[in-house]
C-alpha cells in the first residue's frame, strides 16, 4: 500500500491529506465533499487549474475587447462609434474615446494581458494541472498554499476590475507605471485612485504567484514518483520549473519597486522624484530618480516576458513530440537551453533602457548580453524543427498550435535581435516596431501555446474533446489574422510611428499609414470574434463534447495518463506508479510509443 | 512506492521555506542595490544610526541562541524548558520590535521624516520590512507555542519546529546584513 509507506516516510505531511484518499480511492467516501469545498475552496490541484484557466479566459476576453474597441478609435480617428459610448460612458462621449481613457485602455490591456492572462492564466493553468500528474504526486507540496494562491489572484483581480469603475478612471501610465506619471496624482486622472488599486492588485498578484511559485518548486523537486529522476521528467516539467523560479527570484524586486512607489504617492518621500513642475507649479520633491523605478521594474520585467513564454515552450515541445510520434531532438540541449535564458533573463533588463539616458559604455554590456539570448533560443527552435522533421505528424488542432508557436516565436525572437542593438534601438525605441516584436514573440506565441496546451489536455480535464472543426477554424484564423496585424506594424514603427499615441492626423508623414491603420483594425475585430468562437467550444465540449473512451487517447508516454478518465482528488487509484524511462520513447524498436511506467527490457535498443 | 524516503533528504516544507527566503532575499537585494545607486547620486543625505539599533542587534542575537536551544531541548524531549525557552525567544522578539520602534522615533523626533530619499527614508523602509518579518515571526512562533502548551496529541516531529528556527536565525541573519549594509554605505 502506498499510503502506508508514504505515512512511514512523510508522517506529518500525508496524513490529513492522504489519509482521507485511502478511503476515498477504494470507494467508500466517508469524507463527504460539499460543493462549496469541491469546486470554490477547493485544494485539489485539478480544480485549482481549471479555476485559473476560466479566471483567465473572462480576463482575456475583458482585455481582448479593450483592445478591440481602442482600436476602432485608432483606425477611425474621425468617425464616431455608438458602441464607445455604450461600453464606456463619459469616457467615450459622442462615440470618441477620450484621450486620457485611451492611455487608461492600453494600461488595462497590458497589464491585464500580461500579468492576468499570460502569467496567472497560463502559469495558473498548466502548473497546476501538469505538475502532479506528471511528475507522479497525488497533489502539490502543500494543497493549502495552492489553493490561497488562486484566491491571492482572484483578490487582485477583484480590486483590478474594480478600479475600472472608479470616478477618475483606472491607472494610465502604461503597463510599466513609470514615475513621475505614476507617482503623482496630480499627474492626471489615473493616477489617481486607480493607480493605487492597481499596485495593491499587483501586490496581491506578486503574493499569489510566490506562493504558486513555491510550491511548484518544492513539488517538483520532492514529490517526484519512484524512478522519477530529473532527467526523466518530460519538458514541460522542466519548463514550469524554471518558470517558477524566475517568478520567485524576480517578483520579490517588483514588490520593492512598488513599496518605494507607494510611499513616494502616499506619504512624501522623492525616491523617483525631483525637480517636477504639474501645471506650471513646482513639486516639493526632491533628490529622486525616475531610472530607479526603471531598473526595479525591468529587474523583473524582463524575466516576467521569460515566465510567460517558458511554460509555452514547455507545453509545446511536449505536444510536438506525442503528435510527431518522435522522441523530442535534444531533450539535454532543450533543458540547458532553459536554464540558459532562464540565467540570461536577469542579465539583459537594462535593454529596455537604451534611450532612458543610462551609459551607452553600461549599454554596450547590455547588448552583448541579450544578443547572447539569440543562442539557447536558436537552439530549441532547431531542436523543435528536428522534432517535427519527417515525423508521423498528426495535424490536430494542438499540433498547429505548437507549429505556430513555432514560428511565431522565430518572427518576434528575429526582431529582437534588431531592438537588441542600442544603435538601432535609438531609432526605434517606443515605436510601433516594438509593439509589434512584443506582439508576435509575446502575446500571440504565448497564446499559441497555452490553446495548444487547452486542446491537448482538455480530455483530461473534462473527460470529453473539443470540437476539432472549430479548432482548425481558430487555428487559421488566429494564425493569419496575427500576422495581418502585427507584420505591417513593423513597417510602421521603422518609418518613426510612436506607440501609444490616439491620434496620428496631425503629422503628413504618417498620413500614408491611415488605410493600413483602417485594415488592421477590421482584423483585429475578425480575430477577436475567432476567439470567441474557441470560447464557445471550450464550453461547449465541456458539456456535450465528444467523450473520452480510453485512458490513453493519443497513446502519450507520459504519467496524466495513466490515471482514470476523470481522475478523483488523489489522481491515482491505489498506487502511484513507478517510472522507468524517460518521457519520450516514441516510434522506438518498432513500437509507436512506451508509457514512462513500462520496465526498460533487456534487449531493447539504448537512446 | 511513492517516494524513496533515504535520498531525498529534505522535508517538503523545510525546503519551500528555503525557497521562499530566497525569495525575501532578492526583496532585500532589491532594496539595498536602489540604495547603492541612489547613494552615488546628487542631494545624497546621510543618516545617523539610532543607538537602540545597536541594542536590538544584541537581543536578536540572543533570540537566535535560545530558539537553536530551545530545538535541541525539543529534540531531548526536555518539553518544559523548551517551552520556556521559546517563550523567551517570543519576548525577545517583542523587544527587538519595541527597540527598532524606539529607534525610529528617535529618527523621527531628530528631522529625519519621509520627506526626501537619503539614507533616513531607505531606513524606514528596509527596517520597517525587515520588521514586518520579525512580526511574521513572532506571530509564528505564538501559533508554535501555543500549540506546545495546550496542544491536544504530543507531536514528536521536530519539522515545524526546526522550520520556525529556521526563520528566525533567518530574520536574524538578514537584520546583521542589512545593519552592517547600512553602516558601511552612507
Ligand atoms: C532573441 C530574443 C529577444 C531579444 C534580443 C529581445 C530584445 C528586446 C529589446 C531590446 C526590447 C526593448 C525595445 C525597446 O523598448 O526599445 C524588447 C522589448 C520587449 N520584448 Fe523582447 N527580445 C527578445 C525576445 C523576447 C521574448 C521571447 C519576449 C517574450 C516572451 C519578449 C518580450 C518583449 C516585450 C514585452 C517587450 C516590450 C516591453 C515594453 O516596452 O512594453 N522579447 N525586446
Ligand atoms: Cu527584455
Amino acid at each position: 500500500m502506498n499510503q502506508e509507506s508514504n505515512n512511514t516516510v512523510r508522517p506529518e505531511v500525508h496524513v490529513t491529506h492522504d489519509g482521507h484518499h485511502v478511503e476515498h480511492d477504494h470507494g467508500h467516501g466517508h469524507h463527504k465533499e460539499t460543493f462549496i469545498t469541491k469546486y470554490i475552496f477547493s485544494q485539489d490541484h485539478k480544480t485549482i487549474a481549471k479555476q485559473f484557466l476560466i479566471s483567465g479566459m473572462i480576463w482575456a476576453v475583458v482585455g481582448g475587447l479593450m483592445s478591440v474597441l481602442f482600436r476602432l478609435q485608432l483606425g477611425y480617428p474621425d468617425q464616431s462609434f455608438e458602441i464607445l459610448e455604450t461600453f464606456f460612458g463619459r469616457w467615450a462621449e459622442g462615440g470618441q474615446i477620450k484621450p486620457e481613457f485611451y492611455y487608461a485602455l492600453i494600461t488595462m490591456h497590458g497589464t491585464i494581458l500580461v500579468f492576468f492572462v499570460l502569467t496567472g492564466g497560463l502559469s495558473g493553468t498548466f502548473a497546476n494541472l501538469l505538475i502532479p500528474l506528471q511528475v507522479g504526486a497525488r497533489d502539490m507540496a502543500s494543497p493549502l498554499m495552492n489553493m490561497l494562491s488562486y484566491w491571492f489572484f482572484f483578490i487582485a483581480s477583484v480590486i483590478m476590475m474594480s478600479s475600472l469603475f472608479v470616478q477618475t478612471g483606472p491607472a494610465s501610465g502604461g503597463w510599466t507605471s513609470y514615475p513621475p506619471l505614476s507617482a503623482l496624482g496630480q499627474a492626471s486622472e489615473g493616477s489617481k485612485v486607480g493607480m493605487d488599486l492597481w499596485l495593491l492588485s499587483m501586490a496581491m498578484f506578486i503574493v499569489s504567484s510566490l506562493l504558486g511559485g513555491l510550491n511548484y518548486i518544492a513539488t517538483i523537486l520532492n514529490m517526484r514518483t519512484k524512478g522519477m529522476s530529473m532527467t526523466r521528467m518530460p519538458l514541460t516539467m522542466w519548463a514550469l520549473f524554471f518558470t517558477a523560479i524566475l517568478g520567485v527570484l524576480s517578483f520579490p524586486v517588483l514588490l520593492s519597486g512598488a513599496i518605494l512607489l507607494l510611499f513616494d504617492r502616499n506619504l512624501g518621500t522623492s525616491f523617483y522624484l525631483s525637480d517636477i513642475y504639474v501645471k506650471g507649479q513646482i513639486m516639493p520633491n526632491e533628490g529622486g530618480s525616475a531610472i530607479l523605478y526603471q531598473h526595479l521594474f525591468w529587474f523583473l520585467g524582463h524575466p516576467e516576458v521569460y515566465i510567460i513564454i517558458l511554460p509555452a515552450m514547455g507545453l509545446v515541445s511536449e505536444v510536438m513530440s506525442v503528435n510527431a510520434r518522435k522522441p523530442i531532438f535534444g531533450y539535454m540541449a532543450m533543458v540547458g537551453s532553459l536554464f540558459a535564458i532562464a540565467i540570461l533573463a536577469f542579465l539583459v533588463w537594462a535593454h529596455h533602457m537604451f534611450v532612458s539616458g543610462m551609459s551607452p559604455f553600461l549599454g554596450s554590456f547590455f547588448v552583448l548580453l541579450t544578443l547572447l539570448i539569440a543562442i539557447p533560443s536558436a537552439i530549441k527552435v532547431f531542436n523543435w524543427i528536428t522534432t517535427i522533421w519527417r515525423g508521423n505528424l498528426r495535424l490536430n488542432p494542438q499540433m498547429l498550435f505548437a507549429i505556430g508557436f513555432v514560428s511565431m516565436f522565430i518572427s518576434g525572437g528575429l526582431t529582437g535581435i534588431f531592438l537588441g542593438n542600442s544603435t538601432i534601438d535609438i531609432h526605434i525605441h517606443d515605436t510601433y516596431f516594438v509593439i509589434a516584436h512584443f506582439h508576435i514573440v509575446m502575446g500571440v506565441a504565448a497564446f499559441f501555446g497555452m490553446f495548444c496546451g487547452v486542446y491537448h489536455w482538455f480530455p483530461k480535464m473534462y473527460g470529453r474533446y473539443m470540437n476539432s472543426t472549430l479548432g482548425y477554424i481558430h487555428f487559421w484564423g488566429t494564425l493569419i489574422g496575427a500576422y495581418l496585424i502585427f507584420w505591417p506594424m513593423h513597417y510602421m514603427g521603422l518609418a518613426g510611428v510612436p506607440r501609444r499615441y490616439m491620434d496620428f492626423r496631425g503629422w503628413t508623414s504618417f498620413n500614408q499609414f491611415g488605410e493600413l491603420n483602417k485594415f488592421i483594425s477590421i482584423v483585429t475585430i475578425v480575430v477577436f470574434a475567432v476567439q470567441l468562437l474557441f470560447i464557445f467550444n471550450f464550453f461547449y465540449s465541456i458539456w456535450k463534447g465528444r467523450k473520452v473512451r480510453s485512458m490513453n487517447p493519443y497513446g502519450a508516454n507520459t504519467l496524466e495518463w495513466t490515471t482514470p478518465i476523470r481522475p478523483g482528488h488523489g489522481n491515482w487509484v491505489g498506487e502511484i506508479p513507478e517510472v522507468h524511462r524517460w518521457a519520450y520513447d516514441y516510434s522506438k524498436d518498432g513500437r509507436e510509443f512506451i508509457p514512462q511506467t513500462e520496465p526498460v527490457s533487456p534487449n531493447e535498443t539504448k537512446h | 512506492m511513492v517516494l524513496e524516503g533515504k535520498k531525498r533528504g529534505v522535508h517538503p516544507h523545510k525546503f519551500t521555506l528555503w525557497v521562499a527566503l530566497a525569495s525575501i532575499v532578492m526583496m532585500f537585494a532589491g532594496l539595498t542595490s536602489a540604495y547603492i545607486v541612489k547613494s552615488n547620486q546628487a542631494n545624497w543625505e546621510v543618516v545617523e544610526t539610532p543607538v537602540e539599533f545597536y541594542y536590538s542587534t544584541v537581543v536578536i542575537l540572543l533570540s537566535s541562541l535560545t530558539i537553536q536551544w530551545a530545538l535541541r531541548s525539543f529534540k531531548q524531549r526536555e518539553m518544559s524548558r523548551y517551552r520556556l525557552l521559546m517563550a523567551i525567544t517570543g519576548v525577545l522578539g517583542i523587544a527587538f520590535i519595541w527597540l527598532q520602534w524606539v529607534g525610529f522615533n528617535w529618527m523621527w523626533d531628530n528631522g529625519v521624516t519621509f520627506q526626501g530619499s537619503g539614507a533616513g527614508q531607505f531606513l524606514y523602509i528596509i527596517a520597517g520590512l525587515h520588521g514586518l518579518h520579525v512580526l511574521g515571526g513572532i506571530v509564528a512562533l505564538i501559533v508554535v507555542i501555543t500549540r506546545a502548551f495546550v496542544g491536544r496529541t504530543q507531536s514528536y516531529s521536530s519539522v515545524p519546529v526546526e522550520i520556525m528556527s529556521t526563520y528566525w536565525h533567518f530574520v536574524d541573519v538578514l537584520w546583521i546584513y542589512l545593519f552592517i549594509f547600512l553602516i558601511i554605505v552612507k
